[in-house]
């Protein structure tokens, strides 16, 4: 049935192993047992023929057995594009969806052996809207296969691939120049796409290359040196992949470090710490120091389900006991005693954006770096990188898809290496703390030394002093709801109350400090995020002196009012939900805003053209539908005093 | 400096991802069906926590078709390991006594489908461990470690989260709840090699033995109860077969073999050429596109 189509081309593959598996199931299991494993990623859109290439390396390979091959052929007749051939793109186009448009729009994972290694390919979309789908597939892999069309030569694409390889860190690329067949095995044209590769390589930093000429389609220098290129002295692709470094031994030979995933502790008399081991190497006896406390003792036993191991290496996952009970917990990285990482709260990294909803500058993300999860804020970006020319341009955000640098501030210290030396330790994402997605992809580069050599100021005279003093617990009462809610009226009255049982208050209102400190400040959402954060910090200076602050804003991100929650001791924020139906504000319309934002005259007006986000989880809330202000006060005031 | 075999890389990589869960997660459950892959996660489960037993239970969404052997294991396996072991019915599917042989599909949507739905909700657990592999399937392959669910246990495959390095994202709102798929590295291959290796338990019944099978429509199905309603002058012929995937025994179809070693076993496995899955009824429901669709309806 499929013969005459799969078995025209000559090259047989050369490492056919199925002798073996007849001959000697045993010696062949040894062989299997002992491969070692390449992961790589293939970049190039279906028009470079990257599908069929995989397809070919599958075929070729064995792995693709004849139920699926039938329904390959059949798929191949109704909608396929190679005629009456075999089209190998749709053995790997895998969700419907892509099947239909006929592009493929996600990583997809393939597997296969030859007699040396085993190899895990990440199949990534080629198109520029794809960008965060190939740093996905990128982030795993040791090695990138690079596919140019021959006709062609080098294309936007290939530049756009080549640095997000480069981005990535990627130290092994291929250039396979593909589809050979179709410029006569020319060596001409083979000689020139390299020399202009060469050009742009080295202008980006890439250091070297293997180029190669092949032929997916026919087989050409897949599997056997081909015929049709007598004058190609390199090596195939397949013997290529079989014998490149991997990074798992690259990576052994640096300074020990483990992030902490989870203690282990079944009884008294057993403590000890789970991790992978992302680079070096350790033995009992080592001095180790765990960051970020930098305590210090000696490893006693390392421990796996199989037994103790004389030495464990990057890679492996195995728990960890130390000779001294010192503090140990999940994010603490366990480290080489004499050659630890950096701890830094402030850093300039590169950032690839990968959510539909742009970077809001000044919002907090959650940031997770190994097994640390902290809270951040990202600045506007420095520049933005574009993926096809690499120039530089200014930005004030990054969009999905765009490639940035930008400095960013997380909420405590954490374990950090750059990238460049250290992916486990310098690969970040982050997280919208709303929706919950994955929204970027981020290295850092290095930390910035004002959080090195800005140390805290120790003060004397401290917050309990200043609270002890006035006799009461320092607290921020921070009002959030629509405009025309109440909130000014009740924290108002709030203020009146606790005035007049001898607490020591302060109100910061909207309006008041949007005439001094934030006059500068507009009404977009970045501007909206920097008042907020403005006032949080505001809010924290005065109930460091003792206060209880009452704030009535707005406030109507989620995200920005958990920002000015993390900055406050636990227990001194509540959060208080005015909580009045937009129908409601809208009909009181105190200071005839509705009906401004209605006619079009405001901008960015919260509930008709900007989003109001509900708190999930108040402290307090108050219905004004159902309760007076006076009330409201009275509820607020017995509630913070009560938990006082 | 050491260079770490692809299954040493492999097995470092899903006892990472399975401590990440425990880590993150605030009532993870194994979801155990007793067949290879299922053994090997559990054995991956307890490398990942020794010397402690895991930190969660065993899940067995059974429909009451499956082999006895089966059944036998699974008991073995929850002893052995030291963990909890829940066996969830359907009891929809138990009352309307919904079975393969009169039910057709309705059979796996309710018992397996529906309870496994039933099961997640009543327990209330937000992270459930399963061991599918990306090389079994054409949309597994595209599917990420940590897969999302709604509250409705729905999967969108247009909107996953892109996972980078060794980060796993596993934050979530209320009611949501994560599938993680430890293995969904491995091959078929690796499988069998690590279950070699490391001597892990499995049924009997992957092993060739002289076995009562009846053929229905080009399947080879073995009789393992009384509860097989023969058809007139259907006779059991005792054949020396085994099984290359485990599940209900009327759905599940034997090969001939005469292989009783686990070296055989991978022998014939590489030597076959039908994929895995091929025994199985299951995915040839709805056409080129059947299991992402029964993804898309919480099928796990």
């Amino acid at each position: 049935m499929t013969d005459q189509t799969i078995t025209k081309d000559k090259n047989e593959p050369v490492y056919v192993v199925d002798d073996l598996i007849a001959k000697d199931i045993d010696a062949y299991l040894d062989q299997h047992e002992h491969k070692t494993m390449l992961r790589f990623i293939t970049c190039g859109s279906v028009d470079d023929g990257k599908s069929t290439l995989i397809g070919r390396l599958l075929y070729d390979s064995k792995m693709i057995f004849e139920d699926q091959l039938d329904a390959l052929t059949s798929d191949s007749k109704k909608v396929g594009t190679q005629g009456q051939e075999i089209d190998f793109a749709l053995l790997v186009d895998g969700l419907a969806a892509e099947r239909e448009q006929g592009i493929t729009i996600d990583v997809a994972y393939r597997f296969f052996n030859t007699e040396k290694r085993k190899f895990i390919v990440a199949d990534c979309p080629g198109h520029e809207q794809y960008t965060r789908n190939m740093v996905t597939g990128a982030s795993a892999a040791d090695l990138a296969v690079i596919l140019i069309d021959a006709r062609k030569g080098v294309l936007v694409q290939t530049r756009r691939h080549s640095y997000l390889c480069h981005l990535i860190g990627i130290k092994n690329i291929v250039l396979a120049v593909n589809k050979m067949d179709l410029v006569d095995y020319s060596q001409d044209v083979f000689d020139k796409i390299v020399a202009d590769y060469t050009e742009f390589a080295e202008g980006i930093g890439i250091e070297s290359f293997t180029a190669m000429p092949i032929s997916g389609f026919k087989g050409d220098n897949i599997t056997t040196l081909s015929e049709n290129t007598p004058w190609y002295k390199g090596p195939t692709l397949v013997e290529h992949l079989e014998t490149v470094e991997v990074i798992s031994s690259v990576d052994a030979d640096k300074p020990f470090r483990m992030p902490v995933q989870w203690v282990n502790r079944p009884n008294l008399d057993f403590r000890g710490f789970s991790g992978l081991i992302a680079t070096g190497s350790v033995k009992p006896g080592d001095a180790i120091r765990v960051l970020p406390s930098g305590k210090t003792s000696k490893v006693s036993r390392v421990v796996t389900f199989d037994g103790d191991l004389d030495e464990a290496v990057a890679g492996q996952s195995v728990t960890v006991c130390f000779e001294d009970e010192i503090d140990c917990s999940r994010g603490s990285v366990i480290s080489v005693a004499d050659n630890p990482p950096q701890t830094a709260d402030q850093f300039e990294s590169t950032i690839v954006w990968m959510a539909d909803d742009a970077l809001v500058p000044g919002r907090a993300y959650w940031l997770k770096l190994g097994t640390q999860t902290v809270s951040a804020t990202i600045h506007a970006p420095k520049y933005t990188v574009n993926v096809n020319t690499m120039e530089h341009m200014a930005a004030k955000t990054l969009e999905l898809n765009e490639i940035g640098v930008a400095e960013i501030a997380t909420d405590k210290q954490i374990v950090f290496e750059p990238y460049a030396e250290n992916r486990a330790l310098g690969g970040f994402i982050l997280i919208d703390r709303m929706t919950n997605a994955t929204v970027a992809a981020g290295m850092l580069h290095f930390s910035l030394r004002r959080s090195q050599n800005v140390h805290w100021q120790a003060l004397d005279i401290g917050r309990k002093q200043h609270a002890d003093l006035k006799n009461q617990r320092p607290a921020v009462l921070w009002f959030t709801g629509l405009s025309g809610s109440g909130k000014s009226t009740i924290a108002n009255l709030v203020e009146k109350k606790l005035y007049r049982m001898n607490r020591h208050t302060f109100l910061l209102d909207g309006d008041n400090v949007r005439h001094g400190l934030n006059k500068d400040l507009g009404f977009t959402e970045a501007d909206r995020i920097e008042n907020i954060r403005r006032v949080g910090e505001v809010s924290k200076l005065l109930a460091d002196s003792g206060l209880i602050v009452i704030t009535a804003f707005i406030s109507p991100f989620q995200a920005d009012r958990e920002m000015v929650r993390s900055m406050l001791p636990e227990g001194e924020f509540f959060e208080v939900f005015i909580d009045t139906p937009l129908k409601v504000a809208e009909a009181r319309d105190v200071k005839g805003l509705y009906k401004k934002a209605r006619a079009g005259e405001l901008k960015n007006f919260t509930g008709i053209d900007s989003p109001y986000e509900a708190p999930r989880d108040p402290e307090i809330r108050i219905d004004t539908t159902k309760m007076s202000p006076d009330e409201a006060a009275e509820l607020i005031v017995n509630t913070l005093l009560g938990d006082a | 400096m050491k260079t770490l075999t692809h299954l040493e890389r492999l097995e470092a990589e899903s006892i990472h991802i399975i401590r990440e869960v425990v880590a993150e997660a605030e009532k993870p459950v194994m979801l155990y069906s007793v067949g290879k892959d299922s053994a090997v996660m559990l054995h991956l489960a307890r490398k990942a926590f020794y010397p402690s037993p895991p930190p969660f239970p065993l899940l067995h969404v059974d429909t009451t078709w499956k082999f006895q052997e089966m059944y036998k294991l699974r008991d073995r396996m929850a002893e052995l390991s030291g963990m909890d072991l829940l066996v969830y019915h359907n009891p929809e599917a138990q009352e309307k006594g919904i079975n393969p042989f009169d039910h057709g599909s309705l059979h796996t949507d309710m018992w397996k489908t529906e309870g496994l739905k039933q099961a997640l909700d009543k327990y209330g657990f937000d992270a459930a461990f399963g061991g599918a592999r990306r090389d079994e399937e054409k949309s597994r392959a595209k599917e990420r470690i940590f897969s999302f669910r709604t509250s409705s246990h729905g999967w969108d495959p247009k909107n996953q989260r892109p996972e980078l390095w060794n980060l796993y994202n596993a934050k979530k709102a209320k009611g949501e709840s994560i599938r993680v798929f430890p293995i969904s590295n491995w091959t078929e291959l690796d499988v069998w090699q690590y279950i070699h290796l490391n001597d892990i338990p499995i049924v009997p019944l992957y092993f060739a033995e002289k076995r009562p099978t009846v053929e229905r429509d080009g399947m080879l199905v073995m009789v393992d109860d009384d509860r097989f309603p023969l058809k007139p002058g259907e006779k059991p012929v005792m054949r020396s077969v085994r099984f290359r995937t485990l599940g209900c025994y009327p759905l599940t179809g034997a090969v001939e073999s005469t292989a009783k070693t686990l070296p055989e076993v991978i022998q014939e496995t590489l030597l076959t050429t039908t994929s895995e899955r091929q025994g199985r009824a299951i995915d040839k429901d709805a056409g080129g596109a059947g299991m992402e669709v029964k993804k898309q309806q919480g099928y796990f």
